[in-house]
């Protein structure tokens, strides 16, 4: 047994004295399936999984590692598209699986507090009864939970109308790196001092750990329906989109498709979809009877106007639910039609799409590879999908070159790297795309002011600069009034 | 109407090199907020102008010392808004806004402007002109440095730009009042909330509940119908006043205290009480000491602040646990390690 075999045997039997012994994992075959989240193509066996089962189990893990000086990655389902579950070789997983509890739900203040490791939509199921639901839905939503949506900013289909995760959380307990326990933003809508919430929305778990969330709940509107436009050439799917924003309506939702995207859902699913478009426009309208009747004559009015092919009104709830299902599907559908494929998830000024979406035609001829696109079209975030073959050699690195040139374009055209999925180790190389030197230096900075051992999910989201370290010591030293405590 | 970054650049340059602090303003339209702020004035509101603005986006990007009038103006034009409804106060920048994070009627149903910012500038305590955020609606890369700086009242830097989300101006709108208690207006903003749908005020002043649907004209015809009550005609007019505090409630020299709550928490009575936000934001006239009200605050599941007028010398915002205060201080100084941002403004020790 080596030095290094030893010592974590130590560390496993400190932390069993924390935990309960049986969740301390420490073994090959039970923590392989911690190696990797929804990105599987990055991989890591951590040294041990550690689930704790109370707060104060958090707060006494996160105390040892940080005296012992032990790299933590927290993982909440594993449903990450960004490697910012995957593990550290030379640390620990934190699973905070156990924490599954609805503690509270409020349907007079129409808000829910959950444990971290509530999924999305179990929290919609709770409120259902209330009339209210959680309103970010990720395609994940069955399996991802809320503390995980927090460190990712999760978005979903329907963000233009109702927001992101940043929109619709409230409060959070957190645990510091240092294990100890804290609570940042309110109950109510506005908070008092420095907006700790927002700054944790998305910090891809770099920031401390979160063990409860508040979430604000919206009464789920009484009618919705789809407008399905098809058109000939995507240019005017997208001036199509200009138009329904530009006529004042916020539609819930406003998808669009590619022809390749359109092929294989309706293959898979066969929702009616007219497979010989360039381009779907999918378009939820909500509200009451009233709004929904007429919004939904304009839009329809406005596709036809904009030269869609064909449009369809969904005329009952099965028949949106089919629409949608496509959509929905259009993941495992493209899974069906090549070996491997590769989700990328940036966003773009829409008024760029078909700019965007000509350039990735050519790299798509560039780099031998075939390219789908679903759009979340009304907030400018696009997922295309690089098909590929993991088997055939080179084949992998031929798809994360294209994929980081497609990210390379979004931020050229004024976009950036990515919209929901998060930095995580993925698209670490290409953060200094969108910021400079300076702009790094200052994210750094935020990071070491939570985190100044760098232990929280070491290599991921923030590129931190040698410099980032250098400047805290001295700034410290030279300004000792600004941090006595 | 004029670019002066270079200039405030230069300024705070300056001020970094002498170690000099400084009070950040706009038009001051806020200064009566926070606690009383020091040091060499450096203003952002000859630094004006819209920068880009793409309507079919639902996005504009201005130059901090921009009016929130000059700005109304031209969203106007092309049937938008800004979906907050912040207050003007005389002057208000959008800068200045964003740094006091200032909604008004709309803001539980439309979002505030910490919601609805995309991205900025702004120059840190190291004299560094940065960019965070973007011009799209969806921005994970990086931690959200934008919507840091709503509320933090210009500790943490200079804002020079701020990009906006912004929203169609309702097609129609119609105030319903109705002349209720205040516990029973609370019940009725918690159900009125419930319905979704086209509400977007819903405040209780002086016995009566006013409750604004904003929308298709259709839908907000049908609501107010459902609804009952008396239509308020000229309901502009409240609101405006609600949000500009001019409303009779808001005149005198008492202290004004802001409870941010649950919004359904019950109603505390005992002196004069405005409520709005649908019940999540609840305003005080009082006297009484700041340990009472605070822990009539926290015992409602929220936050007390002394908005305007009376002692504000001491604290004026809900006070930090050691680990919230701790972390403000380590931002604070990843931002700006000299202190000389609106030294005090915030917090006394920060």
């Amino acid at each position: 047994m080596s030095e290094a075999e030893r010592n974590w045997q130590r560390v496993a039997g400190d932390l069993r004295a924390i935990v309960d012994t049986r969740f301390v994992i420490d073994d090959r075959e039970t923590l392989r399936p911690y190696e990797c989240d929804g990105l599987s193509v990055y991989r890591e066996m951590p040294r041990l999984v550690v689930i704790p089962d109370s707060v104060d189990e958090v707060c006494a893990v996160m105390a040892y590692c940080h005296r012992a000086h032990i790299p933590v990655v927290v993982r909440g389902a594993g449903t990450s598209l960004c490697a910012g579950a995957m593990p550290h070789a030379d640390g620990i997983v934190l699973s905070m699986a156990k924490f599954t509890r609805i503690i509270e739900v409020d349907p007079a203040s129409r808000l829910a507090r959950v444990e971290c490791g509530v999924r999305n939509l179990a929290i919609s199921e709770a409120a259902a009864p209330h009339g209210l639901y959680y309103a970010p839905d990720p395609s994940s939503q069955i399996a991802c939970t809320i503390g995980g949506n927090v460190a990712e900013n999760s978005g979903g289909v329907h963000c233009l109308k109702y927001g992101l995760t940043v929109h619709n959380v409230l409060q959070a307990t957190l645990v510091s790196v240092e294990g100890e326990q804290l609570t940042v933003g309110g109950e109510g809508l506005d908070s008092c001092g420095l907006d700790l919430m927002a700054l944790l929305t998305g910090s891809e778990g770099l920031l401390g750990v979160v063990t409860e969330v508040t979430v604000k709940l919206l009464p789920r509107p009484p009618v919705a329906r789809v407008v399905l436009g098809a058109f000939d050439d995507v240019e005017r799917a997208g001036e199509a989109v200009s138009g329904i924003i530009g006529a004042g309506i916020i539609p819930a939702g406003l998808e669009m498709m590619d022809h390749l995207a359109i092929v294989a859902a309706e293959d898979y699913v066969h929702a009616g979809y007219p497979v010989d478009a360039q381009a779907l426009l999918l378009c939820e309208l909500d509200g009451s009877e009233a709004e929904v009747d007429e919004a939904t004559r304009r839009v329809a009015e406005l596709l036809q106007a904009q030269g869609a092919a064909s449009v369809r009104v969904s005329q009952s709830d099965a028949e949106r639910e089919l629409l949608w299902k496509g959509r929905k599907c259009a993941f495992p559908a493209i899974g069906r039609i090549s070996p491997d494929y590769y989700c990328m998830d940036g966003t773009i000024p829409r008024h760029q799409l078909a700019v965007v979406l000509r350039e990735m035609r050519r790299m798509s001829e560039q780099f031998g590879l075939r390219v789908a696109n679903v759009f979340h079209a009304g907030d400018g975030n696009l997922h295309p999908l690089i098909l590929f073959d993991e088997s055939v050699p080179g084949e992998l690195q031929q798809a994360e070159a294209f994929g980081a040139a497609i990210l390379e374009l979004c931020v050229k055209v004024g976009g950036c790297i990515t919209g929901e999925h998060g930095v995580g180790m993925e698209k670490i190389r290409q953060v200094p795309l969108q910021f400079t030197e300076a702009e790094l230096t200052q994210l750094g900075l935020i990071k070491l002011a939570f985190d100044a051992d760098e232990l929280l999910n070491p290599g991921k989201g923030i590129p931190i600069l040698r410099r980032c370290q250098e400047y805290r010591s001295l700034e410290r030293q030279a300004a000792p009034a600004a941090t006595a405590t | 109407m004029a670019d002066r970054s270079t200039e405030l650049l230069e300024r705070v340059r300056q001020a970094i090199a002498a170690n000099t602090p400084l009070r950040l303003t706009g038009n001051d339209s806020k200064g009566f907020m926070g606690r009383p702020a020091t040091g060499e004035i450096l203003s952002t509101a000859e630094h004006a102008g819209l920068i880009e603005y793409e309507p079919t986006e639902l996005v504009v990007a201005v130059r901090s010392g921009t009016t929130l009038a000059e700005l109304s103006e031209r969203l106007d034009q092309h049937g938008q808004c800004l979906g907050s409804e912040p207050p003007d106060f005389g002057g208000a920048t959008v800068g200045g806004t964003l740094a006091c994070n200032q909604s008004g009627p709309a803001r539980p149903w439309l979002g505030s402007v910490r919601d609805h910012v995309l991205g900025l500038r702004l120059v840190n305590g190291r004299g560094e002109h940065l960019h965070f955020g973007g011009r799209v609606m969806k921005n994970v890369a990086g931690y959200d440095v934008s919507r840091l700086q709503a509320g933090a009242m210009g500790t943490l830097g200079l804002i020079t730009e701020v990009t906006l989300r912004v929203f169609p101006l309702p097609e129609h709108q119609a105030t319903a009042v109705l002349e209720v208690d205040a516990d029973q207006a609370l019940g009725i903003m918690s159900e009125e909330s419930a319905k979704g749908g086209p509400l977007s005020g819903a405040c209780w002043v002086d016995g009566h509940l006013y409750l604004r649907f904003s929308g298709l004209a259709a839908a907000v015809a049908e609501r107010l119908r459902r609804r009952g009550g008396e239509a308020l005609q000229g309901d502009d007019r409240f609101w405006s006043d609600l949000r500009e505090q001019q409303l009779e409630f808001f005149s005198g020299n008492e202290p004004l205290w802001r409870i941010s709550c649950r919004s359904a928490a019950e109603h505390a009575g005992g002196g004069a009480w405005l409520l709005d936000w649908g019940g999540a934001q609840r305003w005080l006239r009082s006297a009484r000491p700041w340990p009472e009200l605070q822990a009539l605050a926290e015992g409602m599941g929220g936050q007390l602040s002394l908005y305007r007028g009376g002692e504000r010398g001491g604290e004026v915002l809900h006070p930090p646990t050691t680990a919230q205060k701790r972390l403000h201080l380590a931002l604070k100084q990843a931002f700006d390690p000299q202190g000389l941002f609106n030294p005090g403004r915030l917090y006394s020790w920060m």
